[in-house]
């Protein structure tokens, strides 16, 4: 990894600053700014389902205890560390557009983005389709008859199906963040191709490295919380 | 009081109609369907909310006609709830949430900032087609069954009845989001484009409103969004986590809902205070006094508003030690309100007082507003508000700050900034005239509601025993006059467009940015950024200037 | 229902509503204070400093008006706080020695059951200057119980027991209203709190456990009709159509169920519709009427069925 910035290649696009901003910087904060405001908007909205989860775990805690055994913690752990170790490789995407290593850049995209694939993979082929045939799902479809002969222990708890429609909402909810994540990033690795990027204009990487730590900070609340604690 | 509406012969250069403005500068529907002029996204958000005025306004009407008598009047039970319903929710959401910010707002925010624009005016664009999108799911809910849960979908009603619950909900879902990115935009814009030497303090009192409104829009529009996905969910797949009948809580589903409601009052009241701060200073031609304490007020209120939802559930069975706690915050909101009434009437003080149209909605609103916000001092009161909770009283208050305020205040915002978004006057004599229309029937309808409330009378209730039948009678005729002068504003400000007379750069003598543009204005809105030098309420010299001893 | 002493209010029937009032009142003469003070000096300003007036020009800030217009309002404000605060301890707060009530509300209907067992819907009988406690739930939806007369009010939750307490100071009738809304019949969801004296009261115990046996029958059904069975909300006699179908003309009449067959509504059947209310439902109608059986006696489902018939 070189430390000097090499020099503008030629087929890059220049950027051109909107009209109503005075110059670059001041746009290049403004759209900071006015992504970290749109996060405190997410932290909210995931928020309120954190709120859902503390209250119904204060009440049917024991359901909580009991029904998160159902969970796999090795495949949650290798899942977070395959999304930490995607948030790395962004963040050295952006390293690269800095530095002008425009190659090197849109390597490091693509393995974000196949380590964002890689998550969902492992989440809906591996660690779901056993929650369906158990029956252990969200509200109304949660099976009881299975479920409970899977899991013995969950016929004695009261409300368990509370505990599988809070996993996959909240699960779900980020699972759909990753997979918008994926699709806005395909669209920056197209204007990548497209010679947008460089050390003078790399703001849409600057944005979306926000977003993609923030979705994998998300993570790290979500994986405890329902894996580890219950 | 003067009545003179005629423009005297252009003082300057822009005081000529342009050739080049922002309605002509580019041609067909397309070049404003996908225009980032804010300018334009400005005018069709109002000429929207406009729409959903009207539609609410149609709704509202249908329910005090019902209620002339007892029984069924015009329609049954249920299609009255769903009246009820609707007029709530299009109110709301359709309507108050953007009202001022997104047609006042977006149009002049920027100009007072001295800027060209928003911060992103794509964003911007997209806030106004999330808007419609939303707006196209609640028309279409309309016809999918409508809802009869009330504007605020208390559980488990709401998860039984068998109307379009999940498309209404889904619609304010959406409309959530064009309030957020507006909300975004406006921060992200005063922070990073004030003019040369605009200070904080040196910005007119009109973006301190909006940037304490966009940082509610920012924190409590989220949580109203998960409540609503929550709700649907619960409809479609059962989760179980408001419904008692699954093992939930409808008690939690009032916390997730009023802790976004509350603040989101606040949305709808805070840029009306604005307003009325830039409708006071222009016709006293004078800064606002305590300036600083009101810019202030409105972050104060912003904050305080987020730790006081509970107040609408203390008889809903929380512990009462929570009601305690919320009652005493509650109280403390009063404080920054009554800084801002206090403030204003000095204001006029030793003033150079213009009781010019605009004016007259000011000062309507703090006669109106000021009793809507007394009223709040019962509500707050743990053993009184019990008496009047979900009764005739609630809705009483609740019309005085939104309508007798937020309404008044975007009414009188139209008529100031009318002249430099169109470029043109209306007849003053009939705006004054609509006023006092307004202003009659707005308190014939409503005043009555107190003493409906203290007497007991429910609220949401389609039939009533005969002993309220004569408020509930003087209550609809009152509106029926309050609609008659919406329909005169409307025409008298649809007659502008085609004959009234060319308003010229500053036809009140105001002293914001926006002021020194020609009226409509061009849309890069300042050909040289302007620079600042003075606080936003210094007017050119004390007393009149010449266009107007005259009058 | 009894007389207003005020226009305001409905006349104090508890033995906590003088204080609710009192506060009320007391909020009521300082918003007065305030709201004429400030309207009638902007009035004043306006006209004594309108344009072209030669007085000068006013300051522009005064920290010492900041302070004294906030913190002389606070100061009040805290006052109603506390004053609002400990009327809501008393209201929510029952003595020890108060009797129970067990309180069901549904869609539209309240169920009032004494502690000897006894049942009845729409009407609550008590004795005045005795306190009293009910102990509430919802078959179904959120309602909310509330009595203008007694100044007290109370949300009846599905899952979960709610209270609601108060000690009459007042004889007669007092007018019950739900208040939370709760569908189509909420505006017809009404009860009524009547208070007896002792004498009265035990009375009236004897009275209701003996039978009617002397009122016609149509005029005793029209009774329940209106009274304490509360058909009314969701029946009409006048051919339109509530909740359910309308009485006027339905004796004799042929009715389409909801399984397809048809029926001739006559005497049995409208006596299974109201003690078995599921078994034959109109169609087009939702099957949601509670069913009578223990509350009403024979001859009172005569009774019903007399007027019915009178119905034509």
């Amino acid at each position: 990894m070189s430390t000097t910035t090499a020099p503008i290649p030629a087929e890059v696009k220049r950027h051109t600053v909107g009209h109503h901003f005075n110059n670059a910087e001041q746009e290049f904060s403004a759209a900071k700014l006015g992504f970290w405001i749109f996060l405190c908007t997410e932290v909210l909205m995931f928020g309120g389902l954190f709120v859902g989860f503390i209250y119904f775990r204060t009440f049917l805690a024991e359901t909580f205890l009991v029904a998160h055994r159902t969970l796999s913690i090795p495949i949650g752990t290798v899942n977070t560390v395959v999304l930490i170790t995607s948030s790395f490789t962004m963040a050295m995407a952006i390293r690269s557009a800095m530095v002008n290593k425009l190659g090197q850049m849109k390597m490091f995209l693509w393995a974000t983005f196949l380590l964002a694939g890689a998550f969902m993979a492992i989440k809906l082929g591996i660690e779901w389709p056993p929650k369906f045939e158990h029956g252990t799902l969200p509200a109304k479809f949660f099976n009881a008859e299975h479920a409970f002969e899977a899991y013995p222990f969950l016929a004695s708890v009261e409300s368990p199906h509370i505990f599988y429609s809070l996993y996959f909402v909240m699960t779900g909810m980020h699972g759909i963040h990753i997979l918008i994540g994926m699709g806005l990033l395909l669209w920056i690795i197209k204007r990548a191709y497209a010679g947008e990027f460089y050390s003078g204009f790399f703001t849409p990487l600057e944005i979306f490295g926000l977003y993609w730590h923030f979705v994998d900070l998300i993570w790290i609340f979500l994986f405890p919380l329902f894996y580890l604690v219950g | 009081m003067s009545t003179t509406t005629a423009t005297p012969a252009p003082a300057t250069e822009m005081d000529r109609w342009p050739e080049k403005h922002y309605w002509n500068a580019t041609k067909g529907l397309k070049s404003w369907l996908f225009t980032v002029d804010h300018k334009r996204i400005g005018m069709m958000y109002l000429i929207s909310i406009l729409t959903a005025f009207f539609l609410g306004g149609v709704f509202a009407i249908l329910v005090r006609t019902e209620l002339l008598t007892p029984g069924e009047t015009i329609v049954g039970a249920k299609t009255y709830n769903q009246l009820f319903t609707l007029h709530g929710a299009v109110m709301v959401f359709l309507f108050l949430v953007p009202s001022i910010p997104a047609a006042i707002g977006n149009f002049v925010l920027p100009m007072q900032l001295g800027a060209k624009d928003v911060a992103f005016p794509k964003l911007n664009l997209l806030s106004l087609w999330v808007y419609w999108l939303g707006s196209a799911f609640a028309i279409y809910s309309l016809f999918a069954g409508a809802v009869d849960t009330g504007w605020t979908f208390y559980t488990p009603y709401s998860l039984q009845t068998d109307t379009a619950v999940v498309s209404m909900v889904f619609a304010a879902f959406i409309l959530g989001f064009s309030s957020i990115l507006t909300g975004l935009n406006f921060i992200v814009s005063i922070h990073k484009l004030r003019a040369p030497g605009m200070t904080w303090f040196r910005m007119p009192l009109l973006l301190w409103a909006l940037y304490a409104t966009s940082v509610i829009q920012l924190l409590a529009t989220p949580v109203l969004a998960i409540t609503l996905l929550l709700i649907a969910a619960e409809r479609i797949f059962g989760v179980g986590i408001f419904d008692p009948a699954l093992g939930g809580d409808p008690v939690l589903y009032q916390h997730f809902f009023w802790f976004y409601s509350h603040p989101a009052v606040y949305i709808m009241v805070v840029p009306a205070f604005g307003v009325i701060s830039e409708l006071v200073a222009t016709f006293t031609r004078r800064p606002i006094f305590g300036y600083r304490f009101v810019a202030l007020s409105s972050l104060a209120i912003a904050f305080i508003g987020f730790f006081v939802w509970g107040h609408h559930m203390f008889v809903a069975g929380q512990s009462e030690y929570a009601g305690m706690v919320f009652s005493f915050l509650s109280f403390f909101i009063a404080i920054p309100t009554a800084v801002k009434i206090f403030n204003w009437t000095a204001t006029l003080f030793k003033g150079s007082n213009w009781l010019a149209s605009p004016m007259i909605y000011a000062i309507i609103f703090l006669v109106q507003f000021t009793i809507g916000g007394l009223t709040g001092l019962f509500l707050g009161a743990l053993s009184t508000d019990v008496h009047f909770h979900d009764t005739y009283f609630v809705v009483a208050h609740f019309h005085y700050v939104m309508m007798g305020g937020t309404v008044f205040a975007f009414i009188g915002g139209l008529h100031y900034w009318w002249p430099k978004m169109t470029g043109r006057m209306y007849n003053e004599k009939l705006a004054k005239v609509a006023a006092l229309i307004l202003a009659v029937g707005f308190n014939m309808t409503f005043f009555t509601q107190f003493i409906l409330g203290t007497r007991g009378m429910p609220r949401r209730y389609y039939n009533y025993l005969p002993e309220y039948g004569f408020l509930h009678g003087f209550s609809s005729i009152g509106s029926y006059i309050l609609a008659a002068g919406f329909v005169l504003i409307a025409f008298y400000l649809v007659q502008s467009l085609i004959s009234g007379a060319k308003a010229g750069a500053n036809p009140w003598g105001a002293s914001t940015l926006e002021w020194k543009t020609p009226s409509p204005p061009p849309t890069e809105n300042f050909p040289d950024t302007p620079h600042v030098q003075t606080g936003p309420y210094v007017y050119a010299e004390e007393g009149l200037d010449a266009s107007r001893r005259a009058a | 229902m009894p007389t207003n002493d005020s226009i305001l209010f409905p006349p104090q029937a508890s033995t906590y509503a003088a204080d609710v009032d009192a506060l009320y009142y007391f909020i009521h003469y300082v918003a007065i204070f305030f709201w004429v003070l400030i309207v009638a000096t902007i009035f004043y300003f306006l006209w004594r400093y309108r344009r072209g007036h030669k007085e000068g020009v006013g300051p522009t800030h005064s920290l010492p008006l900041e302070l004294t217009w906030s913190i002389i309002p606070l100061i009040l404000v805290i006052a109603m706080f506390f004053w609002g605060f400990r009327g809501f301890m008393v209201l929510s707060r029952a003595p020890g020695d108060a009797e129970e009530i067990h309180v069901t509300a549904k869609k539209w209907l309240w169920n009032f059951e004494y502690p000897n067992g006894q049942q009845a819907i729409g009407e609550l009988h008590v004795e005045v200057n005795k306190p009293y406690k009910l102990i509430m739930t919802s078959e179904d939806v959120i309602h909310s119980f509330y009595v203008p007369s007694f100044r007290n009010k109370m949300d009846v939750l599905p899952g979960r027991i709610t209270t609601f307490w108060f000690e009459a100071t007042m004889t007669g009738e007092h007018q019950v209203f739900c208040t939370e809304y709760c569908g189509d019949g909420h505006s017809d969801m009404l009860a009524k709190v009547v208070v007896h004296t002792p004498e009265d009261y035990q009375r009236w115990l004897e009275e209701s456990q003996v039978e009617d046996t002397t009122t016609p029958l149509p005029e005793l059904g029209e009774r329940i009709f209106a009274g304490k069975g509360v058909c009314h909300t969701c029946h009409s006699t006048d051919g339109s159509t509530k909740v359910g179908p309308t009485f006027k003309g339905l004796f004799g009449r042929q009715e389409q169920l909801a399984d397809g067959s048809t029926v001739t509504v006559d005497e049995e059947y409208i006596r299974e519709s109201i003690l078995q209310p599921g078994a034959k439902v109109v169609q087009g109608f939702a099957p949601t009427m509670p069913t009578y059986q223990g509350q009403l006696t024979d001859r009172e489902v005569a009774g019903l069925i007399e007027y019915i018939k009178t119905l034509q």
